[in-house]
């Protein structure tokens, strides 16, 4: 069940970054997106981008309202979002990473994985790669070397 | 109209991540832990989303330009450096940490805890700064 919902999840997902390329002519990248709509507010291209965003904070909230087992934590059947996997200073880090990698490897998982892999780009298929493997590394050692999250 | 359409992409994005469990930090951590007990619900996100993609762009790149823009904005940048390599590692390992990649993290704003505000600045000042470097 969990795969089958990723699977039409998944569909969802690339119908959006299909709407966007065929609306706009812009890829769905997560990251280039809310970056720039951070840091650079580009002049008729910031109005789009923070609706985008709205959006994408009432996908979730909407799958709330409809109830009906439409979410998909694991082991939580009516949960929408998950714990987070750690404390403040945790994802103090994991948030600093992830905002630096993904600013300096310009993309992440939407823009490289879904985006760039559809468009068969080297780069996005190597940084995919890259970032699942750098990802699954650091769980091993952390889950299986040193023995569990703090 | 611009913004109407941004608004539909953006609420079918967040749609897909929660149905398909990516809002769920557990999920993630489950399928990068390939040593432990595994979850391969992202491999089914993923693999469902990169088809749809694969096969959408073509249909809209047959069209010759998008609705409401002159052309399609695409990368043409085709070398590996040492930036796009360096980068990625990075961000793997805040992924691998936290279970959240940019759009799960902020999607998951309607569950907003001290964890996830706290990750979610760190990474707005992770964008600020790789601006900079």
């Amino acid at each position: 069940m969990a795969s089958l919902q990723g699977l039409i999840g998944g569909v969802l997902i690339g119908l959006s970054a299909v709407w966007l390329m065929a609306s706009l002519g812009r890829i769905a990248g997560i990251s280039g997106l809310l970056s720039g709509l951070l840091w650079e507010r580009p002049a008729g291209d910031s109005a789009w981008r923070l609706a985008f965003l709205l959006g994408l904070i009432s996908g979730p909230l909407l799958v709330m309202l409809i109830g009906g087992g439409l979410g998909n934590v694991a082991g939580v059947p009516d949960a929408v979002i998950g714990a987070p996997a750690g404390g403040v200073g945790r994802m103090l880090v994991a948030g600093l990473l992830v905002g630096l990698g993904t600013g300096i490897g310009s993309g992440c998982t939407s823009g490289h994985g879904v985006c760039g892999m559809a468009r068969l780009s080297p780069r996005s298929l190597v940084a995919t790669v890259t970032f699942v493997a750098a990802a699954m590394i650091t769980v091993y050692v952390e889950h299986h070397l040193i023995g569990g999250p703090a | 109209m611009k913004t109407l359409l941004g608004y539909v992409a953006g609420l079918l994005f967040g749609l897909g991540l929660a149905i398909g469990g990516m809002t769920d930090p557990a999920r993630v951590i489950g399928f990068l832990d390939i040593a432990g007990d595994w979850d391969p619900t992202l491999i089914f996100v993923l693999g469902g989303a990169v088809v749809t993609t694969f096969i959408g762009y073509r249909l809209a790149w047959k069209r010759g330009a998008p609705w409401l823009a002159p052309r399609f904005a695409l990368p043409t940048r085709r070398d590996l450096d040492a930036r796009l390599l360096g980068g990625t590692a990075l961000f793997g390992i805040g992924w691998g940490l936290s279970g959240y990649c940019p759009g799960p993290a902020v999607a998951s704003i309607a569950g907003l805890s001290a964890p996830l505000a706290a990750m979610l600045v760190a990474m707005a000042a992770g964008w600020w700064l790789a601006r900079r470097v």
